[in-house]
C-alpha cells in the first residue's frame, strides 16, 4: 500500500469533483446575484421616469397617461384597498381553517380538507380571475344593488382566496410545531380544549401565525391577473367606504393592462416600470420582515455531516 | 353559559369557515366544468382557432404551455438543484448563508408581474431575445428557483446522516457520498418539488405577457426564438379582449387549464405518497 | 506496564499527545498510545471518556464535525495522518469502521458490499465477485446469504447486518478495522458470531475496538487501554491490564466499583 502522502491515482476525478462542486457552489450564491439582478433592472428601467416626470405629477391623484398624466396614488390606494379588503377576509377564515383543520377536526375531515387546500393553491390566478368575472361579479352586482360587479370588493374576495391557502398551510404548520407538552399542560389544569387553543397554543404559535399573515399580504399585493379581472380597471381615489364597491386598479393591474401598449424607452415606460419599483420596495418589505420573523430562532440545519 | 357550550359555539363557527373556505370554490369551479364540459371535444383540443379563435380548437395554446413548461424545467433544475445541495451539504453556519436564505425568501415573494417586468427588461430587450419561448422559459424559470430550492432543500436535508457517514467512511468524497447516496434517496422528494413549481409556472399569466405570449397566432412554434400562444394568456385573452366570444369557449378553455394543473398536483402528490411507503428509512 | 511507546517492529498507530477539542470543551488531553500491527486492541472505560474520539481520529472521521480543534500527532505506519498533504480518502480505503448500529445502504447486499470498491475504482466485474464472496466468508455470513445477494440488504436481521457492514470493510480489504461498539444492539448469539470472526480477522488485520463491556473485552481483547476522563490511564497486554492494573482506578472500573 502506497503513501499517504503521495497524490494518489485518481487525482484527474478529482478535478471533476473539483468543478461540481464549484457549480455548486456558485448555484448557492446565485441567490443573492439575482435579487440583486432584479433590483438593478427595474432600476435602470424605471428611474429615468423620476427625472422625465416632475415629482408633483407622481404624486398626483390623476392617472391618465394618454394626458401625461402619471399619478401613482390611485394605483397605490387601489392596491391598498382591494389587498385590505383581501386581508380581512382571509386572515379570519385562513386562521379559523387552521385551528380547526389542526384541532378540531376528526381525521377524516381533516384527510379531506388538506387535498383540496392545496388544490385551491393550485388554482392559477387567470383562472380564479376568470371565476370572479363569470360568477362572483355578477353575483356581487345582483346582491348589492350595484351599476356593476367588478368593483373593489369582488377583487378582494378573489384575492382573499389567492392568500387563503398560504396562510392555512402556514398558520397550520405553526400550530402543528406547537410541543404536545404545552397542550398537556393546560389540560392537566383543567381547561377545555378551546381554552388551551386560545390562550396556550395560540399565543405560542404566534410567530409562526404572524410570517402566514406577512406572506398571504404579500401574496396579495403582488397578484396581477385576479385583481385585473375583476376590478374594473379605473384608477380613481374614493374617500369613503363605498369606495370599496366601485371599481379601482390596481398596480399590478395597471403594469400588465399597459406595458403592452408602450413603445420602449417612452416616459410611459419608464413610469410603469417606476410602479413596478414601488412594488418591488413594498412586497420586499414585507417579505423582509416575514423571514425575519420565520427564521429567527431557527438553527441552520445543512452544511454538517455529525453534530 | 358554561365553557362547554362557548367551546362547542366556537368549534362550530371554525368548522363553519372552514366550509366557507372550501364550499364556493368547489361550488364556483364545478359550475365552471359544468359550463365547459361542452365546449370540449376532439377538435377542440387538436385544432388551430379560426375566426378570431371564436371557433376552432386551442391547440397552439396548449402545446405553448407545455413547450414552455419543459423550458421552465430546463431553465430551473440545475440551478435549483445545485443550490438546495449547497445549502444542505455545503453552506455552514454564518450570515453568508442566512443572507442566502433572505434572498431566496425574497425571490419567492417577487410578484409575478414584477418578474415579467424584469423578463421584458432583461430577456426580450437587454439580450435581445425578443418575446421568444426562450425569453419566457427563463423569465418562469427564475420565478420557479425559489419554490424548487426549498423543498429540495428540504428532501435533502431528510435523508438521514447515518449514510452519509458510511460512504465517508468507506472512503468517498463529499460529491460521491451526495451523488450516490443522497440524492437517489432525496429524489422523490425533490421531484415532487419540481413538480409543484412547474406546476404554478405553467399556470401563470403575469410573467409571459410581455416576454412569449402571442396573442394569435395559430401556428405550433419552430424554434425557441419563436413567440407562441398559451394557455392563460389565452383564456384572459378571450374572456377580456375578444367580443362576442362563445361562453362555452371561455369555460372551456377554463376547464383544459385547470385539468393540466391539477393533474401534475395530483402526480406530485401521488409521487409523494409512493415515495413515503418505500423509503428505506 | 508496557511503556507506552513500543520498541521492535513499527506499530500500527503511533499517537503522540493528541488533544482534542469539540467547541472548545476536551475530549482528549494529551493522550500517547501505540496500537500494535496485530490483534485486537480494546479502548475501555466509562462513558464519556474519550473512547469513540479517539476511535475516530484514527480515520479522521471527526474531521466531518465543526468546530474542532486537534493538537498532536497521529501516525500510521510511520506518517502523521493529519499532515497537510495526506490524502484522507486514501487513508478512509484503509482503515475502516464498523459502527454501533448495523447501517445498511439501501440496495440490495451484492449493492452494499460493492459500493465502497466501486468508489474507490474498481469496476471489473470479476473483481468485485471474489471481494463479495471473500468478504461475507471472513464476516462469517457467506452461508446464509449466499442465495440472496441480490435480495435487499434492509431485510436482514440486526445481527446479520452488522456482520454485513463489517463484511463491506473487507471488501475493502482495508489493513485496519476499527469497531465502535459493534455488538451493542444484538443478541448474545449474533455477538459470538462477531466475536468469532474478529478472532479470525486478527491474523491479518489491526483490529481497534471500543468494547461494549469490560467482560467482552476481557473475552477478545490482545491489548488493552483504559482511558478515563479523556486521559489514557494505562495501556499493556490484555492479560496485564485486566488481571494486574496497574493503576487503582483501573481496578475500580474493572471490578465495578464505578461505572
Amino acid at each position: 500500500m502506497g503513501s499517504l502522502l503521495s497524490w494518489g491515482k485518481g487525482r484527474v476525478s478529482r478535478w471533476g469533483e473539483f468543478a461540481v462542486e464549484g457549480f455548486i457552489r456558485i448555484a448557492g450564491g446565485s441567490a443573492i446575484f439575482l435579487v440583486a439582478l432584479i433590483f438593478f433592472f427595474l432600476l435602470r428601467e424605471g428611474t429615468p421616469a423620476f427625472w422625465e416626470v416632475s415629482f408633483s405629477n407622481l404624486v398626483s391623484t390623476r392617472w391618465y397617461p394618454t394626458f401625461g398624466f402619471y399619478g401613482i396614488l390611485p394605483l397605490l390606494y387601489g392596491s391598498l384597498l382591494v389587498t385590505t379588503g383581501a386581508i380581512l377576509l382571509s386572515v379570519p377564515l385562513g386562521l379559523a381553517t387552521a385551528i380547526y383543520m389542526r384541532e378540531v377536526a376528526p381525521s377524516w375531515v381533516r384527510e379531506i380538507l388538506k387535498p383540496l387546500i392545496e388544490v385551491i393553491a393550485g388554482i392559477p390566478s387567470v383562472v380564479l380571475g376568470f371565476l370572479g368575472m363569470v360568477a362572483i361579479a355578477p353575483l356581487v352586482r345582483r346582491w348589492l344593488d350595484l351599476p356593476t360587479g367588478l368593483t373593489a370588493f369582488a377583487g378582494s374576495i378573489m384575492l382573499a382566496y389567492m392568500a387563503l391557502p398560504t396562510i392555512v398551510s402556514i398558520a397550520e404548520d405553526a400550530i402543528d410545531a406547537v410541543p404536545k407538552a404545552y397542550r398537556d399542560g393546560a389540560l392537566a389544569l383543567g381547561a377545555t380544549h378551546w381554552q388551551t387553543i386560545y390562550r396556550v397554543v395560540l399565543p405560542a404559535a404566534r410567530p409562526g401565525i404572524l410570517t402566514a399573515v406577512m406572506l398571504g399580504l404579500g401574496r396579495a399585493i403582488g397578484e396581477t391577473m385576479a385583481v385585473m379581472m375583476v376590478t374594473g380597471n379605473a384608477a380613481r381615489i374614493g374617500r369613503e367606504w363605498a369606495a370599496l364597491f366601485r371599481p379601482v386598479r390596481t398596480m399590478t393591474a395597471t403594469i400588465a393592462a399597459e406595458m403592452g401598449e408602450v413603445a420602449q424607452g417612452s416616459v410611459h415606460y419608464h413610469v410603469l416600470f417606476a410602479v413596478g419599483i414601488v412594488l418591488f420596495l413594498v412586497t420586499f418589505a414585507i417579505n423582509g420582515v416575514a423571514a425575519t420573523i420565520a427564521l429567527r430562532g431557527q438553527p441552520h440545519r445543512g452544511g454538517q455531516l455529525m453534530r | 353559559m358554561s365553557p362547554h357550550t362557548g367551546q362547542r359555539i366556537v368549534f362550530g363557527l371554525l368548522a363553519l369557515a372552514a366550509a366557507a373556505v372550501v364550499l364556493p370554490l368547489l361550488l364556483v369551479v364545478g359550475y365552471i366544468v359544468w359550463q365547459g364540459l361542452g365546449a370540449i371535444s376532439w377538435e377542440f383540443l387538436s385544432a388551430m382557432p379560426r375566426n378570431g379563435m371564436r371557433e376552432g380548437g386551442i391547440l397552439p395554446a396548449m402545446v405553448g404551455t407545455v413547450l414552455l413548461t419543459f423550458g421552465t424545467a430546463i431553465a430551473a433544475i440545475p440551478l435549483a438543484i445545485g443550490a438546495a445541495i449547497y445549502l444542505a451539504e455545503y453552506a455552514r453556519d454564518n450570515w453568508v448563508t442566512r443572507f442566502i436564505r433572505l434572498c431566496i425568501i425574497n425571490l419567492a415573494g417577487i410578484p409575478s408581474i414584477t418578474y415579467g417586468l424584469f423578463g421584458l427588461g432583461l430577456f426580450v430587450l437587454f439580450l435581445k431575445l425578443g418575446t421568444s419561448l426562450i425569453a419566457g422559459s427563463l423569465t418562469l424559470g427564475l420565478m420557479t428557483l425559489p419554490v424548487v430550492i426549498s423543498t429540495a432543500e428540504e428532501a435533502i436535508l431528510a435523508v438521514p446522516q447515518s449514510f452519509r457517514v458510511v460512504s465517508i467512511s468507506l472512503g468517498g468524497t463529499k460529491w460521491q457520498t451526495i451523488r450516490h447516496q443522497v440524492l437517489p434517496q432525496a429524489l422523490p422528494g425533490i421531484l415532487t418539488g419540481i413538480i409543484l413549481g412547474l406546476e404554478r409556472a405553467a399556470g401563470e399569466t403575469a410573467p409571459i405577457l410581455f416576454t412569449v405570449a402571442a396573442f394569435y397566432l395559430p401556428q405550433i412554434p419552430r424554434s425557441p426564438l419563436d413567440q407562441t400562444m398559451a394557455l392563460p394568456y389565452h383564456l384572459y385573452v378571450i374572456s377580456t379582449q375578444v367580443p362576442g366570444m362563445p361562453l362555452t369557449i371561455q369555460h372551456g378553455t377554463a376547464v383544459v387549464l385547470l385539468f393540466f394543473v391539477l393533474s401534475m398536483n395530483l402526480t406530485a402528490t401521488l409521487v409523494r405518497s409512493r415515495a413515503r411507503r418505500r423509503r428505506p428509512w | 506496564m508496557l511503556p507506552q511507546v513500543l520498541e521492535g517492529p513499527q506499530p500500527r498507530f503511533q499517537v503522540r499527545n493528541v488533544t482534542f477539542r469539540y467547541d472548545g470543551r476536551e475530549a482528549l488531553s494529551h493522550v500517547t498510545l501505540d496500537i500494535p500491527v496485530r490483534g485486537i486492541f480494546v479502548l475501555f472505560g466509562p462513558a464519556q471518556a474519550g473512547k469513540s474520539t479517539l476511535l475516530r481520529l484514527l480515520n479522521r472521521l471527526n474531521d466531518l464535525v465543526e468546530g474542532t480543534e486537534m493538537e498532536g500527532q497521529v501516525l500510521l505506519d510511520g506518517e502523521d495522518i493529519y499532515a497537510p498533504g495526506c490524502d484522507v480518502i486514501a487513508l478512509r480505503r484503509r482503515v475502516g469502521m464498523v459502527f454501533a448500529l448495523p447501517v445498511a445502504l439501501p440496495g440490495t447486499i451484492r449493492e452494499n458490499l460493492t459500493y465502497g470498491p466501486r468508489l474507490s475504482g474498481t469496476h471489473d466485474p470479476g473483481e468485485l465477485e471474489q471481494r463479495i464472496w471473500e468478504s461475507l466468508e471472513r464476516a462469517a455470513l457467506w452461508d446464509e446469504v449466499k442465495d440472496r445477494l441480490d435480495e435487499p440488504a434492509a431485510e436482514l436481521s440486526g445481527g446479520q447486518q452488522q456482520r454485513l457492514c463489517l463484511a463491506r470493510v473487507l471488501a475493502m480489504r482495508s489493513e485496519v478495522i476499527l469497531l465502535d461498539n459493534p455488538t451493542s444492539g444484538l443478541d448474545p448469539l449474533s455477538t459470538a458470531k462477531v466475536e468469532e470472526s474478529l478472532r479470525q480477522l486478527k491474523r491479518d488485520h489491526t483490529i481497534v475496538m471500543v468494547p461494549h463491556s469490560v467482560q467482552q473485552a476481557v473475552r477478545i481483547a490482545d491489548w488493552a487501554a483504559f482511558l478515563l476522563d479523556g486521559r489514557l490511564i494505562e495501556t499493556d497486554v490484555a492479560q496485564e491490564v485486566f488481571s494486574r492494573p496497574q493503576d487503582r482506578r483501573t481496578s475500580d472500573y474493572i471490578t465495578g466499583r464505578f461505572g
